[in-house]
Parts: C-alpha cells; structure tokens; sequence
C-alpha cells in the first residue's frame, strides 16, 4: 500500500486505469494469439510518428473535447447526459444545411452563423431533457436516450425527404461546402502532412478555457455544482433548481452540438446519413470520465483516446489486428475508472485530516486485507 | 389484401419484434427490481446476439431445428457471464450503475466483432441456416378468423416470452424469492436486518437480466438480423429498457410495453403494405416508439415510480 495525499490520488487512478485497460487488451490479444507489443507499438508510431499522425490525432480529439466538456458541466450538475451522440448530430446536419443552404454569404458572417446555430441545435435537444427534468423529474436518462434515436430518424428524414436535392449529391451524402463555411485552413493541414485538422481545434481549446471559467470563477458556475451537489441545499440558498437543471443541460447540450459542427464543418466537409448514434458522442462521455469532468483532464484525455483510435487505424493495417482492440481497451478503462473505489483500496491517504477519515481508511484497510487473504 | 389478412401480417409482424424486447425488458424489470439499474441491457443483448449466431453458424448441421432454440439458450448462457461484470463492479466495487451499465455497452458491440474477426477473417458473420421462421401450433390454427391471425405462421418465441413474463411476474409477486428481491430494491437496509442476503439477491436480479437479455439478443439475431455485425443490435436494448420503466417495472406491463413497442417496430417496417398507415411519413413510425415513451413518462408517471433503491449501493457495514 503506497501513501499518498489526496490529490496525488486523483492523478494515480486515472492513470492506473489506463495502464490496466492497456493490459485487458493485452491478454484479449495474447488470447487470439495476436502480438500485444506489436500492436501497441505500431499504434504509437502510427498516431505520434510523424507529421501527418500527430494532425489527425489532434483531429480526432477535436471534436471528443468539445463532446466531453458538454458531459461534464451536466454531470456536475448532478445530470447523466448520455444524449450526447444526438445532440452532436443535431449540430452537425444544422450547421453544413445552413452552410450548404447560404454559399454567397461572406465568410466572416456564414461560419460564425453556421457554428453557433449548430451549437444551439444540439442546446435545444438537450433542453428538451432539461426541461422535463425540471418541470416533471422525468429521468434524464431515459428522455436523452430516445431523444438520440429521435434525432437520429428525423435526420435521416430531414436528409432523405426535406433536403433540397440542389443541396445533395444523392439522397444520402450533401455536397462539400464552401471553403466560406469551412474550418478548413491549409496552412495547417499543410504543415501538419496534409491531415484534416482544422480550425476546430483552437475553438475547442477556447472552449475547455470557457468551460474551465465558467464552472471554477463564475457564480452560474458555482450554482451548477452547487445544485449537482445538493439540490436541497442549494434551493434552501435561494438558487432556483429549476433554472439551473434547464441550464446546465442547455449549455452541455450546446458544447454537444459544437461538437457535431467541428466534425462537419472541420474533418468531413459534408454530412452523410448516419446509420447509428455518433461515436464522438460515446466518446466523450468516455473522455469526460477519464477526465474527472476537469479541463485539463479532458484535454489529456481526448488526447490518448484518440491516439488510441487513430493508432489503431493505424494497427490495423500495419499489424493486421483487427481495430475493434481499441474499443474494447477504452471500455475496459471505463470500467477500471468505474470501479476506482477498489483501486483506491492501493493507496493510503498521507495525513488524516479528521478522525472519520481515519476510521474509512482503516475499514478501506481491513476490506483490502480480506482481499489479499 | 383482406381484413383478416391484414390483421394476421399485423400480429406476426408485431410479435416477431416483440420477442426480443419482451425478454430483455423482462431481464430488466428483474434487474432494477433487485436495486440495480441496467442500463447495459443494450451491450448484453448484443453479446447474446454475438454467441448465438456463432452457435447456430457451427451447429446448424448437425443440430437442425432445434438449432435457434439452443443458440438463444447459448446467448443466455454468455450473457450472464457478461453481466457478470456489471454485477461485480455494481454490487462489490460501488461502481456507479449508470457508468458501469455504459461499460457493457461499450464493451460488447466491439468484443463480439473483435472475435468474429478473429474467428472468421470478416466483419461480420454469414447469414444462418436455421432460424426461427414462422410457427403455426397445431389444431389451434385452424380455428376460424381467430386461427390465421394469433395461431398460424406466427412466432414462437413471442409465445415463449409472454408465457415467461406471466411466470415471471408471479415468482416476482407471489414467491418468498421475489418478495426478497423486491425488498432489496425498496429497503436494502431493512431486506439485510431481517436477514436477506442483499448482494446475494443483486447478483440473482442482476444475472437474470444478463441472462434474459442474452435470450433477448440471441432471438432478435435468430428471428430478425440472421447474421452478426455491429449494427445487429441497435437501440433494441435501449427499447428495452425503456419497456421496463413504460411498464412500471412490472414483468406483465414491461410485457405489455414491449408488445407496443414491437407493434410500433413492425408498423414502420412493414407500414407501406397497409392501407392508411402507407400514408403516413415512415420517419412518424419510425420515432413513434421513442417519443410515445417520453410523453407517457412525463404525463403518467410525473416522478419516477422506480423501486426506492434502484441505482444505489448497498455497503453492508460491519
């Protein structure tokens, strides 16, 4: 048992989890006799050997912080937004429609326009949920769970049915849009090896400095936590539950959506009918756990997941193992991230503060013993 | 088409779908009955779904009919192994349930792929041989009117699952076991002082869903999917789970519930064979399930009606 203070902690069950996630793929792999070291090697120097590699990664992680941080400010409101995938796609088809839909408008009008009417698409289905919540304590669970398959139909309908078909190439895939309504920057991607990183990106990490305000240095901040720490309390304070519950999950939803416009409007250039939920949204709930709902975690975090995706890409096809590997390590670090209680168990707290502190370390203690015998 | 005929495609069609949902919402109901939410029904189904269809690829040679009926039982078997996991980190780890729930689904559509590549070199499996298809019962078909529509070419599993669901519900209502099951879902506290094994009664609740699930999946891929991929199960699951709160947590409503929503299922498939429905958009249909369960939720239940300790775990003190 290594003694350790409390934040040191913090760092080391994250990091405990990956390393133990990172061996659950190991075994799988050894299992079906595929070479672990191989793998894991071949999906490093694909994502982080050179120029092209590290552009996509940053990529990849685009969209996945914008997704995460939306997970995080409802979770700290004490809300599970697992609608996150609809809320993206929502933000998506909106902003590439509008796009596709005013090419002649100026570019400093049409991307602003296309970005924030994106990100509130995605504020609007999330505030769906936030709204039954509040008003009627429908679980937000379920509400975002249907809202995404929801969204999901009434996409493919909006594409198949709606869309003008001036707008489309066929009935399921839009045209590129203009480099107008386009984060596309070629400077960039040029210097990063002719990748699709985009402008996205600075708008994401605007947004984690955003999300990092709002939630340590603002009273709305404040009230969210407070409100996701004890509702009760905080109604007692006089803040409105119901405000912030609609508010939180507004904004979440929000970040949600601009995660879905970084992907049109930045990777892909166009949208395609979707045939299930979005992986950015899966993900960044993924991040968003990893991360410990802080900035910074999720920064570190959507970083590694996606060297791990695009590594796996990568993994495929020099290694030939088969680049589901990559999933199933990212679930396995959920689940160690999930059962951190017991990874706790490995460490000691340094000073003990009060004496129930002391009293749950030494039952942490005799339950960890137990487990050894 | 004739009245009777129309009626006769429209509970088939419905009862195929139903299936699936019926014995998966049924595993849910068990499940969050005990004090565990799962919201992993999805990956379970999708695991069940995985093991049955390899089940039924190796053994349809030599097993035949019986083939589907085993290969469901296999799905069972595999999906409570997998709900293993959930249980374990749910009811010793003081996993949160919502995010240990997320892991199965996470994990499942991934390792069944993962394996069907490392089995066969592809992504997704053949088509099988043998799967259910229709069942007519014997003598009872022939009943006039009543006969071609609930009795003739009609899905057996469907019959299987309501024929479960009423048992089910009875051993949750009317047996010591289920009142054990149900206290450790309201009161774990008071299930434990009267001497009610709490993590003995979670693991039941929570294995039976794996298991139920499984038979879920492996029905949905034998009945409907006919092969593996990772858009073999999407969103049944969830639908599932969905069913369970619709009905109240009840073996018979999550029964009832997911009989409608396999009707609302059917009538986006095969909607533009019938007359009025073919009018209607599909995408009305095809949301239909998803937004008739939000409107109920919120003007039927207002709040949550969920067994008390659903979703909290319970750390038995010294």
């Amino acid at each position: 048992m290594l003694k350790v203070t409390a934040k040191t902690r913090k760092i080391l069950v994250p990091i405990i989890s990956i390393i133990a996630g990172f061996l659950v793929g190991a075994v799988i792999m050894l299992i079906w006799n595929y070479n672990p070291l191989t793998a894991y090697s071949s999906m490093f120097t694909s994502a982080l050997g050179n120029l092209n590699g590290i552009g996509e990664t940053i990529r990849e992680a685009t969209p996945l912080i914008f997704t995460a941080v939306g997970f995080a400010i409802a979770s700290s409101a004490g809300f599970f937004n697992i609608g996150l995938p609809g809320q993206a796609q929502a933000g998506w088809l909106t902003s590439i429609w509008i796009v596709l839909a005013n090419p002649h408008l100026p570019k400093v009008v049409l991307l602003p326009l296309a970005v924030i009417a994106g990100g509130l698409a995605g504020a609007i289905v999330a505030g769906i949920a936030g709204y039954l919540r509040a008003q009627f304590g429908t679980s937000e669970v379920i509400t975002t769970i249907m809202l995404n398959y929801i969204v999901l139909y009434t996409c493919q309908h909006l594409m198949q049915q709606v869309m003008s078909s001036k707008l489309r190439l066929d009935t399921d895939t839009t045209k590129t849009i203009a480099a107008n309504g386009s984060l596309k920057i070629n400077w960039l991607s040029k210097l990063f090896g002719d990748s699709r990183i985009n402008a996205g990106i600075f708008l994401a990490l605007i947004a984690v400095v955003i999300f990092w305000y709002l939630m340590k240095k603002t009273t709305t901040g404040f009230e969210i936590r407070a409100v996701g720490a004890n509702p009760f309390a905080s109604r007692y304070a006089g803040m409105s539950t119901k405000k912030n519950i609609i508010l939180s999950m507004l904004l979440s939803g929000g970040f949600a959506g601009l995660g879905g416009v970084v992907q049109g409007l930045g990777t892909y250039q166009n949208y395609f009918t979707q045939t299930a939920s979005l992986d950015i949204g899966w993900d960044g709930l993924s991040v968003a756990l990893l991360g410990g709902g802080t900035a910074i975690g999720i920064l570190l975090a959507s970083l590694l997941f996606s060297i791990l995706k695009i590594g796996g890409l990568g993994m495929q096809t020099i290694a030939g193992i088969p680049y589901e590997i990559v999933s199933i390590v990212i679930a396995a670090i959920i689940f160690f991230i999930a059962i951190q209680y017991v990874i706790g168990l490995m460490f000691k707290n340094k000073q003990a503060k009060s004496p129930l502190v002391t009293q749950s370390n030494s039952a942490a203690q005799s339950i960890a013993t137990k487990g050894e015998e | 088409m004739s009245f009777v005929a129309i009626l006769a495609l429209l509970v088939s069609s419905t009862l195929v779908y139903s299936a699936p949902l019926i014995f998966t919402a049924l595993g849910g109901a068990y499940s969050e009955n005990s004090g565990v939410t799962n919201i992993g029904l999805e990956g379970i189904m999708t695991i069940g779904a995985f093991a049955a269809i390899v089940f039924n690829l190796t053994c349809a040679s030599t097993l035949g009919k019986a083939t589907p009926w085993l290969g469901a039982l296999i799905g069972g078997i595999v999906g409570l192994i997998f709900s293993l996991l959930h249980a374990v980190a749910t009811i010793n780890f003081h996993a949160d349930h919502i995010i240990s729930g997320t892991v199965l689904n996470l994990m499942a559509p991934p390792l069944g792929v993962f394996l069907i590549k490392a089995m066969y070199d592809k992504g997704q499996t053949e088509n099988i041989t043998q799967s259910f298809g229709y069942f007519s019962f014997p003598g009872l078909a022939d009943i006039p009117i009543i006969g071609p529509i609930l009795f003739k070419s009609t899905s057996a599993p469907a019959w299987v699952a309501i024929l479960v669901a009423i048992v089910l519900w009875w051993v949750l209502y009317k047996t010591r076991f289920g009142l054990r099951l149900r206290a450790c879902g309201e009161n774990p506290q008071a299930a434990d002082t009267l001497g009610v094994n709490v993590y003995g009664m979670r693991y039941a609740g929570v294995l039976i869903s794996g298991f139920l699930g499984g038979i879920g999946g492996g029905v949905f891929a034998e009945a409907i999917a006919g092969n593996f991929s990772v858009s073999t199960i999407v969103g049944q699951g969830f639908m599932a789970l969905a069913a369970v709160i619709f009905g109240k947590w009840n073996p018979i409503g999550a029964m009832l519930a997911s009989l409608f929503f396999g009707f609302a299922q059917s009538i986006s498939i095969i909607g533009n064979q019938l007359p009025f429905f073919n009018h209607i958009p599909a995408v009305y249909m095809q949301i239909a399930p998803y937004v008739i369960t939000i409107i109920v939720l919120v003007f039927f239940f207002g709040k949550s009606v969920a067994p008390a300790a659903d979703g909290e775990n319970y750390i038995k003190s010294k």
